[in-house]
């Protein structure tokens, strides 16, 4: 939580690397997890005379990118950004600058607010080194291994307006741009296999201020947790050091994951001076009219419109509640089409919601493979009362381990439920068998109610949805209540 | 009049069977082998590979399958382009021991037009230089005097051309690279068109000014050669789409009606020698007579040209060797971290003129200085193109001297950079631009040296500079042999 009386102001690069078949300059392949060194070639390895080709599907993935953040493509230029690093094959990485390809955009975040997005932009990742020694960690290192397979694997990097204003709002920021990402088809969404990375710009003010204060740069923030903790630390160091009266100092800080706070990498002083200039060994991108009107007019349904068409099931402008979280759960997992599927073959939007969010939810890998029709049958069995809500969690179950018809399986298993007329007779049968208990429920014993269940549980053998049961009492008693 | 046969001889007497391109081969090496002493051409000779790549080609001849353009034609090519498995070493300590896993676009269009490379030839310390002085295994010689420079940075090329040793090389001009020495050692040198020939495979030193490009006894050869290797190339994003018209259809065409501007600055300008200039207006009088229109034009903007080059190439090349650190290839010296090794490395693998050259590019793009001296640099450079735009639509061709001075002695400008930097101030104008130019002999000055002619085009002119080379080379004061010159006939007896 942001210290009373002080603002955070924050601003967001994040880095993502992009899905495509091969790196961005090379037609090595972008896969991660493979033996380290396997998947290089000149280029990528920068041995000397090689030259980089721009990868396609690269430029059309930052397009995508761009428009679904609402961004103007313009015609860019990549240049180079030159420090020394042995993980970067070249010394120099292929970097755009001054001229990015995707320009001012904005992200709306689930709760309304609006973030600026200043640019986005193409470049190369680096390789990857880790450090052996005796100790095995950086610090008295015998040696170090350097695996340039991430080498020349190409990278969006977004960089967010300065308008975030906690760290709250910087995670819902990161997750809905994962969700973006992901949906165009971009990213893979993995923070933890650094498919994601975050740095953040941060500083405080006297809440009400308009003034900037003095920023730092922190680096490291690989998952939404770190994010939270990193910015929660960096914002109470920053007013901890202006109530004491002590300047904030610009700089470059790294978060450590295990002690929780952030330390000082470099100072402004140290930072390096990059020496861009433009790649000569490129020329300008300038995709052309057709190009982007093409990708733009192939752009998938995106988060927020998604989030949306899930709050008109309800009728309503916008979710709230448990309701918001499972409809979020259901975005960042994929599944929102079967809600909507469900719901318009006329299953209870909050039925298609719940099961989707929960059950289907705990099984995402195989929810997102499986036959909608049957899903939406499913839940249509159980919604018109064939199937109780335990015995629909089990053919679902069934369902999307091994696929099938919902009405084969809930057969195969045994799982017949009662249709509302034969309930009704059963009810009849054991308010009959039971007219003392009958007479206390109907002046107000409600505790009776389970009693009633537990006896039509009992003659049906648990095959009675129970809800169902609840339903048809209190249909009974307001009956006989009415009656003269 | 050529020295050793020329290429075009060589593919005509191997197409026809009247000779084996195994035996081009051996009289080549053993061409070689008798000046090879003096003048140090090469840093690596490849024999064995050359036996294999002269046997694929007499095997095709045998078979009847269709043969390469030159087939058969010995090639020495500049060790500053990759040869698969053969070290290529930039001349520097730094790569002295490097072996790329592939060939440059170039060698690999020369081999398939059944070229046999014979060797890597010395140059200037990544082709820093313009007097092969600066190389780390030893100067090159000029074949008209040794105790001369052969010019640079492709003085090797340049010099065993001249020698008469191998009829073809191949060079690479960033900024007269191909061409000074060409003058210098008095051979025929074309740098072509800014994305003519692709630089894949060539090692970088300025990426925006480099060009791969011929070195010949003969118009027609450098001709013959440039068709063999230009083209588009998918693996160098510069490499331009359309790519240059053969030239060697061109050799005959003639300059009729041709309009050639004889460039004020590149005749009149200061420091230039009385015996080169004179040579430049005969080579302007014999155009004429050819039936050439020429006619005096000034481009005042080309004074500008050395001071952006050595601006623009410093900047790229601090970057493109920035890779030289000692951590994947190449030279490393040990250090007690990562930054002391590569500073170490970086201290040993390089002399004096690329350290400098890496600290005036590194200067020239630091923050605060970048506006007033890289950005400034490409802005002259525009003025340059725009400069040259105008001449060009006066004269179809630009006429000039290659060089100020004809072959400098050994050492005399080593201790004084900006007095070997002024040798490039002719040829460098046209890296700027992108455009093609190309050196031929004309003649000598009154010490018995060789002068060269430059003619000037726009871009993708190749065509008119062979047609126009061709007249100066027909019309030329003959050239006497080199003092160190190699005996070489074709078919020499088995
Ligand atoms: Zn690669």
């Amino acid at each position: 939580m942001t210290p009373a009386g002080w603002e955070a102001v924050i601003g967001l690069e994040v880095h993502c690397e992009l899905r495509t078949r091969t790196k961005l300059f090379c037609g090595c392949r972008n896969e991660f997890g493979a033996p380290p060194n396997t998947h290089v070639c000149p280029v990528c390895l920068g041995l000397p005379g090689s030259l980089p080709v721009l990868n396609r599907q690269a430029v059309e993935l930052a397009m995508r990118i761009g428009l679904a953040l609402g961004c103007r493509i313009e015609p860019s230029v990549f240049h180079r950004k030159n420090y020394f690093y042995p993980d970067m094959p070249k010394d120099y990485q292929i970097s755009q600058y001054d001229e990015p390809i995707c320009v001012e955009g904005a992200l709306t975040l689930p709760d309304g607010s609006r973030v600026g997005i200043v640019r986005a932009h193409l470049e190369e990742d680096t390789g990857k080194t880790s450090h052996i020694g005796e100790s095995g960690r950086i610090h008295g290192a015998g040696y170090a291994l350097v695996d340039y397979n991430r080498a020349g694997v190409p990278l969006v990097e977004i960089v967010s307006a300065p308008d975030i204003r906690s760290a709250q709002q910087a995670r819902a920021y990161v997750a809905e741009l994962r969700g973006v990402l992901v949906a165009t088809g971009a990213s893979d969404g993995r923070m933890e296999e650094g498919s994601l990375r975050v740095d953040a710009n941060v500083s405080v003010r006297r809440a009400g201020s308009d003034v900037l204060g003095t920023r730092c740069e922190v680096k490291n923030l690989n998952s939404l947790r770190s994010l939270v903790r990193a910015l929660e630390h960096e914002v109470a160091r920053q007013v901890g050091l202006l109530e004491a009266g002590q300047p904030v100092v610009q700089e470059t800080r790294h978060f450590d994951e295990d002690r929780g706070v952030t330390v000082a990498l470099r100072s402004k002083e140290e930072a390096f001076d990059y020496r861009y200039f433009p790649e000569p060994d490129l020329v300008a991108l300038a995709p052309e009219p057709a190009w982007r009107e093409a990708v733009a007019a192939s752009q998938p349904p995106l988060p927020a419109a998604r989030r949306q068409a899930l709050a008109e099931l309800f009728g309503a402008a916008r979710l709230e509640g448990p309701r918001a979280e499972q409809a979020e759960t259901v975005l960042e997992l994929g599944l929102d089409a079967l809600v909507r599927a469900a719901a318009e073959a006329g299953v209870d939007p909050a039925l298609a919601l719940a099961r989707t969010a929960n059950e289907a939810a705990a099984q995402a890998e195989a929810a997102r493979q499986v036959d909608p029709g049957a899903y939406v049958a499913l839940l249509r069995m159980e919604q018109e009362g064939r199937l109780s809500a335990t015995q629909a969690k089990t053919v679902l179950a069934e369902l999307l381990q091994h696929g099938g018809d919902p009405a084969d399986i809930a057969e195969r298993l045994g799982l017949v439920g009662l249709d509302r007329g034969a309930l009704a007779s059963v009810v009849a049968e054991v308010v009959a068998a039971h007219p003392e208990e009958w007479s206390r429920f109907c002046a107000g014993e409600e505790k009776l109610a389970g009693f009633f269940t537990g006896q039509v549980m009992r003659r049906t053998r648990g095959q009675a949805d129970g809800k169902l049961v609840a339903a048809e009492l209190a249909t009974r008693r307001a009956a006989e209540a009415g009656a003269p | 009049m050529s020295l050793a046969p020329t290429a075009s001889a060589i593919a005509a007497a191997v197409r026809s069977g009247e000779v084996r391109a195994s035996e081009v081969l051996e009289g080549c090496l053993e061409a070689i082998d008798q000046v090879e002493g003096q003048l140090g051409c090469f840093v690596t000779l490849t024999p064995e590979l050359a036996r294999a790549q002269a046997e694929a080609v007499d095997a095709q001849v045998a078979a009847g399958a269709p043969l390469g353009p030159l087939a058969g034609v010995p090639v020495a090519v500049k060790d500053n382009l990759c040869t698969a498995g053969v070290p290529t070493t930039c001349s520097s300590r730094i790569l002295a021991s490097w072996r790329p896993p592939y060939d440059a676009t170039a060698v690999a269009r020369l081999v398939a037009a059944g070229a046999v490379v014979v060797g890597k030839t010395n140059l200037d310390e990544f082709a820093m230089g313009s007097s092969t002085e600066t190389s780390a295994f030893g100067p090159t010689r000029n074949p008209y005097d040794p105790s001369r420079v052969p010019g640079g940075s492709s003085g090797g090329s340049a010099a065993v051309v001249a020698a008469g040793a191998v009829p073809l090389a191949l060079g690479t001009d960033t900024g007269g690279s191909i061409r000074q020495p060409a003058a210098l050692c008095g051979v025929v040198g074309l740098k072509p068109t800014y994305g003519a020939v692709s630089r894949y495979g060539l090692i970088a030193f300025a990426s925006s000014l480099d060009q791969v490009g011929p070195l010949a006894q003969t118009v027609e050869d450098a001709a013959a050669l440039l068709d063999a290797i230009a083209g588009h190339d998918p693996m160098d994003s510069t490499s331009l789409p359309e790519g240059v018209l053969p030239c060697h259809r061109a050799l005959d065409r003639g300059v009729a009606g041709l309009r050639i501007g004889l460039v004020r600055e590149l005749v009149e300008a200061e420091g230039i020698e009385p015996g080169v200039r004179r040579r430049v207006e005969d080579a302007a009088e014999a155009l004429a007579a050819a039936g050439a229109t020429v006619e005096p034009v000034s481009v005042p903007e080309l004074a500008l040209g050395l001071p952006a080059y050595y601006l623009i190439a410093p900047a790229e090349a601090s970057s493109n060797l920035a890779r030289y650190d000692g951590v994947r290839y190449g030279l490393r010296v040990d250090g007690a971290d990562v930054e002391e090794m590569q500073a170490r490395t970086r201290a040993a693998g390089f002399g004096p003129e690329v350290k400098r050259r890496i600290l005036l590019g590194t200067y020239a793009l630091s923050a605060g200085y970048y506006d007033a001296y890289y950005a400034q640099a490409q802005r002259v450079r525009t003025l340059i193109v725009r400069a040259f735009e105008r001449a060009y639509e006066q004269a179809d061709l630009l006429l000039g001297a290659t060089t100020p001075t004809t072959a400098f002695p050994l050492g005399a400008k080593v201790e004084d950079p900006l007095a070997m930097y002024l040798s490039d101030v002719f040829t460098i104008p046209t890296n700027l631009a992108g455009h093609p130019a190309l050196s031929v002999p004309f003649g000598t000055d009154d010490a018995g040296l060789p002068v060269g002619v430059q003619l000037l085009a726009p871009a993708l002119a190749e065509p008119s500079l062979v047609a126009a080379g061709a007249v100066l080379e027909r019309s030329a004061p003959a050239l006497p042999p080199p003092p160190v010159a190699a005996s070489w006939r074709l078919g020499v007896p088995r």
